[in-house]
């Protein structure tokens, strides 16, 4: 008796693989010889695959800070409250989701924290906008877009650091630098300015910000935008000394799951807007402020 | 339980035949499952492991210093905690309840808030006199941490020591403090070395959350080393070497509770 | 009371949750050996204990020495000095050696030098033929010479007072005799002793008085020859006809 319920089961459970292996083969095409009309683009609103369907979902950090976001008030801004088009990143956002066919109201936000965004598997997000650049291994685990803004590092100590007056790499060799773990930041204070004294990690860059208003590092390293933010608002007696030599230019770009075609129409979308100079204005009206010279 | 004879070595060989037989089918369902390679190439993979090897060891040895400067403070602070919680008498009752709210503060909050609270709290009142290091916090972070842990054990310890050994020792004309002190906290802390040992093993893995206010030890570096390359082979280094530094001083406990259960087990016994 | 008494207790009571002790009153003079003798529950601990200073007493008081020792504000390390006490279940520190356990006392209360310490411990040691367990610790010694240390131990801070408290009831019998002539050693040598007892036959030897308590009072006091052969209240006979029974007299 109960070896036939045992193999009752065994079929059943074959059945169940079979039908589920079954329903993933297409229907057959029909009508292959008849008259079709040019191939549909595949980056019309309709045909693009999304996580859901009809809904633009894109991530970014929580908070996520000026210049690249910010709230109504000009504070950094919570994803998981109102969304907000303010912001070199908001804008940015905002301008790809309506060149793809998106209205506003179709857009939504939701949460990756900054190193989450690479761990292997599905995302939860159709793209990614946050500072994310570019590098040839992170590229192994997403897909980049083409660039939306090139970005530089730069180098913020207090005003009152003998630092301040730094004029050279090799002014910054004593210093006691941090940045945030697993940042081109990070890796920029390792491959070109070469500190004597290991740099210090963070698991954010405001725990950095915090270290350096305590006086326990000499300066941090971040993008040259985000150091408008941290000199103007964050740490008022703070300022950036320079910005760091790059060997070739280094970019953000929006992230994507490893092999989204998505990515291809958003390219498209990024090269019109270039194009029509919206990124420029954009840039111009979120980050102004007259850059610090290229330290050597 | 023991079974005698060769009922006993049957049932011995059943166990071990069936032991390999699970582990071995543990290897095959788990090489052969669809996701193995994957998981190989990302946790395993030997060429992250023996990269790891250069940079990983050599922050370990940070985790290593805060470990055992941490104990030592831990040890003689717990035992003072301890001490003012057992201290008898109304007038001593202030003291034992501050070692009250101590332990039971500390116990309480999570030592990761106490880590940031102190490392970037300190710090930051910019008092003149008051250190900045962050190492310097890090550590007084996880003493007032564990030392509110170790005193309980402690004070488990010097309970567990019977009254009749305070008798004794009182009875010679020794004082409170000289009973304590020679008589009863040597007995209490031989007593309590395995839970000793057990706070101390905790303590060796949270000393990696000094790394939260800067300073990079194995863990932070691993995760340096995990953030650039996309694979998490460097994690399986660094837990590795957090194993290898609980081994001898767990063998060391051992060895010191062998040692010491013969003579306690003599108390008061009659042969 | 003369001041030569060495202990002189009055009316004593003692309660835990029960009343223990319900008015004892007894003294001892100099080289006095006086046994306690009674049934298990009768008070001869408790009453050895309140002696010491280890218990608080409800009632009544004791003088030692023509001082009085339950009076407030007593040092009562400085009295415990001068009293030795044994008990039952030995109580050596498990964590030293014999010769430590000896020269504890003498270094940290009567802050005699560690050298000469070693020297006092080692000779007491060797007079009660222990010399040889010096470097022992207590858990390879067998009960009689763990009893013999505890003895040792209590007699090297030279107290006036000795309190015995059914020092052999925890040994093996045929270990009991060599702590027996300890005692009877001590006896001779004029030490000042208050002994709870079982050893009935013993008790007859060396006691000067026997004491046989039952519930918390002194039922009846004299010397050995009149408890043991001629007791007059009925309660010490059915108590002695016990012990004869189990042939323990």
């Amino acid at each position: 008796m109960r070896k036939q319920l045992v193999l009752t089961l065994v079929l059943a459970v074959f059945a169940l693989a079979a039908a589920a292996c079954g329903a993933d083969e297409e229907a057959t095409p029909t009508a292959a010889g008849t008259e079709t009309a040019a191939a549909p683009d595949p980056c019309a609103k309709d045909q693009l695959i999304l996580k859901t369907s009809g809904q633009l979902t894109i991530a970014t950090d929580n908070p996520a800070f000026p210049p690249w976001f910010q709230d109504a008030e000009g504070a950094p801004w919570d994803p998981t409250t109102e969304p907000t088009k303010q912001g070199y990143e908001g804008a940015v956002a905002y301008a790809v989701a309506n060149e793809l066919g998106f209205s506003d109201d179709e857009v939504k936000w939701v949460v990756v924290p900054f190193d989450n965004v690479f761990k292997p598997g599905p995302k939860d997000f159709d793209f990614d906008i946050n500072q994310v650049s570019y590098s040839p291994e992170r590229d192994q685990a997403l897909d980049f877009s083409d660039s939306y803004y090139d970005v530089e590092q730069a180098v913020v100590t207090l005003k009152s650091s003998k630092f301040a007056k730094a004029t050279s790499l090799g002014d910054l060799k004593d210093a006691k630098l941090g940045a945030q773990l697993g940042t081109t930041s990070y890796d920029a204070i390792v491959a070109t300015i070469q500190p004597s004294k290991d740099p210090n990690v963070y698991s954010t860059n405001n725990d950095a910000i915090r270290a350096l208003k305590n006086g326990n590092i000499d300066g941090i390293v971040v993008d040259y935008p985000t150091s408008l933010y941290v000199t103007a608002v964050q740490v008022p007696n703070a300022t950036a000394v320079g910005r760091l030599p790059a060997e070739g230019q280094e970019y953000f770009g929006l992230v994507f799951e490893e092999g989204n075609p998505l990515r291809d129409c958003v390219n498209q979308a990024i090269a019109n807007l270039r194009e029509a100079g919206t990124l420029d204005e954009a840039a111009q009206k979120w980050i102004e402020g007259s850059a610090p010279p290229v330290l050597e | 339980m023991r079974t005698h004879g060769a009922s006993g070595s049957r049932s011995t060989l059943i166990a071990l035949a069936s032991t390999v037989v699970f582990a071995l089918v543990v290897v095959l369902v788990v090489s052969n499952s669809p996701g193995w390679p994957e998981v190989q190439r990302q946790f395993f993979n030997g060429e992250f492991f023996r990269e790891s090897l250069r940079v990983i060891p050599k922050a370990f040895l940070l985790n290593v210093r805060i470990f055992l400067i941490a104990e030592v403070f831990i040890l003689v602070f717990a035992l003072f905690i301890a001490i003012l919680r057992s201290l008898p008498g109304p007038v001593f009752f202030p003291l034992r309840a501050l070692a009250i709210v101590y332990t039971d503060f500390f116990r309480g909050v999570p030592t990761i808030l106490v880590i940031y609270l102190l490392g970037f709290g300190a710090p930051a009142l910019q008092i003149s006199g008051i250190p900045r290091d962050e190492l310097f916090w890090g550590v007084v972070a996880l003493v007032l941490v564990y030392s509110a842990y170790v005193s309980e054990v402690y004070r488990a310890g010097i309970e567990s020591v019977h009254p009749s050994q305070e008798a004794a020792a009182r009875s010679l004309g020794l004082s409170q403090a000289k009973t304590l002190r020679y008589v009863i906290v040597p007995q209490a802390v031989r007593r309590v070395v395995p839970p000793l040992l057990n706070d101390f093993i905790g303590l060796q893995k949270d000393t990696a959350l000094v790394a939260l206010l800067g300073p990079v030890e194995a863990f932070r570096q691993s995760q340096i080393e995990v953030a650039s390359n996309f694979n998490y082979t460097p994690y399986l280094v660094t837990a590795i070497l957090f194993v290898l530094l609980t081994i001898p001083l767990a063998r060391l406990t051992d060895w010191l509770v062998i040692r010491d259960r013969r003579r306690q087990l003599a108390l008061g016994a009659a042969r | 009371m003369s001041a030569e008494t060495v202990l002189a207790i009055e009316g004593l009571q003692k309660s835990f949750d029960v009343e223990v002790l319900k008015g004892i009153s007894l003294t001892l003079e100099p080289s006095e050996v006086v046994c306690l003798i009674g049934a298990s529950g009768s008070g001869k601990s408790t009453l050895l204990r309140c002696v010491n200073l280890l218990e608080p007493i409800q009632a009544g008081r004791i003088e030692f020495l023509g001082e009085e020792i339950t009076a407030p504000g007593v040092d009562v390390d400085h009295v415990r000095r001068r009293i030795g006490i044994v008990f039952q279940a030995f109580n050596l520190f498990p964590h030293m050696s014999v010769l430590k356990n000896i020269t504890l006392g003498l270094t940290k209360v009567l802050k005699t030098p560690q050298a000469q310490a070693d020297q006092e411990a080692a000779d007491l040691l060797a007079r009660f033929g222990l010399a040889d367990k010096r470097s022992e610790y207590p858990d390879r010694l067998s009960g009689g010479q763990q009893q013999r240390v505890a003895i040792v131990r209590a007699l090297a801070m030279r107290p006036e007072l000795m309190l015995l408290d059914e020092v052999t009831s925890a040994l093996d019998p045929e270990l009991v005799a060599e702590v027996l002539d300890v005692i009877r050693g001590l006896a001779t040598s004029g030490m000042t002793m208050l002994i709870a007892t079982h050893e009935m036959s013993f008790a007859r030897d060396i006691a000067n008085r026997v004491c046989f308590l039952h519930d918390g009072v002194i039922l009846e006091e004299g010397p050995p020859a009149e408890i043991f052969s001629a007791p007059t209240n009925e309660r010490t006979q059915q108590f002695l006809q016990r012990i004869i029974e189990a042939g323990r007299l």
